[in-house]
């Protein structure tokens, strides 16, 4: 990514902000609901990048911890609570939680990870599902209100929508500050080679927990996000295709990439709909386009962009090398 | 007292069919690094191309026959060719992800296809009740015990027994050293999805009589399978049979004496404690740490 230009590549930051700010201005109701989806789904798959892609630990929960977070906002809203303390109630028990998920994560690894998270998300769905006396059960929470920022009611669907936007670019922020932390460089020593990292004083140990837990906790802060978005809330959204689904979004957009979830949330959350045009068959082509995009490049869209950019600065540096070559040779 | 046999004998019969598709799961896992996602689909797939069958006017035997056929050219063959061979030389998770993928598609496929709603199968065994040791119960679950039993007492034999079986244990167990000794190893493999789409093939014959023929009933199979496999050791064909068998009666049990509501969470607990506290499964080796 290096490749470009450091004035071009905040140029190209400034406009798609502003394409965000601006554009959905004049969308109607249902424009912006996808472009809020799109937001929420994002920060749950930034989270996973975290956990996956920089961490390197498999983790398929990541649905169960937009349900907890979901739950948290639908239960304490709709009690009269603001939406802030919810947030707080939910980063709080998905920091918690992921982190005692991390804990299998210090003995196993990959598919058998997988699969105890895999076995986590179960467990939620069907706490979800069976817990009357909390979440009611199969019948949901409806009337999830919207929240007053700053004084300003978010009911209406543009301002719940900046409402998203704004997470999104604060979660992004975060994030930004995190990777570029020793923090960050922790967890890439991790994905890398996590014997090594051991041996060169990283306590593994501590950061597993520490990847899964704030992994997990932008999963909370996606659902508290996501029930006031949809305003009812019922099991079967947070059942394993959802975490399988943020799973997809990762590593389509790229693992490990720091837009990387930005794009695979786009892809699943907007392609499916650009696809409905062709009605029955659009799951089905989204389904064949991610299995041929990973077949073209296992490691996602931007390892596309990523491979090009590599291609181009060897050939940059070979026509160097030529030229060098041949100033040497012509030299007397 | 006959509750309990009933539940055990169906427990069984349920859990010989898990063990049919950890097998080929555990198979894949072991010859080619595939982590299937897309297997309980694999189940759910075969027995719409035997309806499909029928409804063109096939009797029931030569459905089955297209519907095993279509598998094997098809979960078998096209799977291998056209998702697997390009895909596994850039590691597991992608191709997971590939095969979690091909889950939606080929749930959409049917449901687009053929249909949403849940459609009948026809029973190989027939309906009814026998006498076992002087108890009454369901000739279904003996039937689908017993063909199940012959399908792995089969498949076991044929990869102990003959030289072809060993081969692919061979590929298996240590590719470079068995393309040293002469094993077509890619022959192998290509064996080993055959018989996985075979053993998917059974296992859809034998259960969607209980459970009914529905686009998403491979969600559920494919998880049970999953477990089943984990919970036996991924790398042992005789743990896969272990943990199906396990688990087709410990969700039974859970059922009638924990509670209907958390049946499902019975074995995900299982499968957590034995991640936890043998990683390798019940009959597994255990795979060493590479630095």
């Amino acid at each position: 990514m290096t490749a470009i230009p450091r004035a071009l590549r905040i140029a190209l930051g400034i406009l798609v902000i502003a394409g965000l700010i601006l554009a959905p201005m004049n969308f109607n109701r249902y424009g912006l609901f996808i472009l809020s989806q799109w937001a929420v789904m994002t920060i749950a798959a930034i989270g996973l990048n975290l956990t996956l892609g920089y961490a390197g630990q498999v983790s398929l929960a990541q649905g169960a911890f937009v349900g907890i977070g979901a739950y948290s906002a639908a239960i304490l809203t709709t009690q009269g609570m603001p939406l802030v303390a919810a947030l707080g109630v939910a980063i709080v028990l998905c920091f918690a939680v992921g982190w005692i998920l991390g804990y299998p994560a210090l003995r196993v690894q990959h598919h058998y990870l997988a699969f105890v998270t895999l076995a986590f998300s179960t467990l939620a769905f069907l706490v979800f599902r069976n817990e009357d006396w909390l979440t009611k059960g199969i019948y949901g929470i409806s009337n999830i209100p919207r929240p007053h920022i700053f004084g300003i009611a978010t009911n209406k669907p543009l301002p719940f929508y900046y409402v998203c936007l704004g997470s999104l670019g604060i979660v992004t922020s975060a994030m930004w500050w995190l990777i570029r932390s020793p923090w960050g460089r922790a967890f890439l020593a991790l994905r890398e080679n996590p014997v090594r990292a051991l041996s060169l004083g990283i306590d593994t140990r501590r950061y597993t927990l520490m990847a899964f837990a704030i992994g997990s906790a932008l999963g909370g802060v996606a659902g508290v996000l996501y029930a006031p978005l949809t305003q009812y809330i019922d099991p079967v959204p947070f059942n394993q295709s959802l975490s399988l689904d943020l799973l997809m979004m990762v590593i389509v957009g790229g693992a490990g990439f720091f837009f990387g979830p930005f794009l695979g949330a786009m892809i699943a959350v907007l392609l499916p709909e650009w696809l409905r045009f062709t009605e029955g068959y659009y799951l089905m082509l989204y389904a064949v386009a991610v299995i041929l995009l990973l077949i073209y490049s296992p490691t996602g869209i931007l390892g596309i962009l990523d491979r090009i950019l590599a291609e181009r600065r060897t050939k940059t540096a070979s026509a160097l090398r030529a030229v060098t070559k041949s100033r040497l040779e012509t030299a007397p | 007292m006959s509750n309990l046999l009933d539940l055990l004998v169906a427990g069984l019969a349920t859990g010989a069919i898990y063990a049919i598709v950890a097998v080929g799961f555990t198979l894949l896992w072991q010859t080619s690094q595939t982590i299937n996602f897309a297997q309980g689909e694999f189940i759910m797939l075969p027995a719409f191309f035997m309806l499909a069958a029928m409804h063109a006017g096939a009797p029931f035997w030569l459905a089955i026959l297209i519907g095993i056929l279509l598998s094997l050219l098809l979960l078998g063959l096209a799977f291998k060719l056209l998702l697997v061979d390009p895909m596994l030389r850039h590691g597991v998770l992608p191709l997971a992800i590939a095969t979690m993928a091909l889950a939606i598609g080929i749930k959409e496929a049917v449901k687009q296809f053929y249909s949403a709603e849940a459609s009948p199968f026809p029973s190989i065994v027939p309906a009814g009740d026998i006498s076992v040791f002087g108890r009454m119960v369901s000739l279904q679950s003996v039937g689908v015990l017993a063909l199940a039993i012959v399908a792995v007492t089969g498949l076991t034999a044929f990869l102990n027994r003959t030289s072809i079986g060993h081969q692919m244990q061979a590929a298996a167990q240590n590719p470079t050293v068995a393309r040293i000794i002469g094993v077509p190893v890619e022959r192998m493999i290509l064996l080993t999805f055959l018989i996985n789409a075979l053993l998917v093939a059974l296992a859809s014959l034998l259960i969607t009589p209980i459970y009914l023929a529905k686009f998403s009933s491979g969600e559920v199979l494919g998880q049970a399978a999953f477990v089943a496999a984990i919970v036996g050791g991924f790398n042992q064909v005789r743990g896969a049979i272990a943990g199906g068998l396990l688990i087709g009666v410990v969700d039974n049990l859970a059922g009638a004496y924990v509670s209907t509501q958390y049946r499902a969470a019975v074995p995900m607990i299982l499968l957590i404690v034995i991640i936890l506290f043998r990683p390798q499964g019940l009959l597994g080796r255990s795979e060493e740490r590479t630095v």
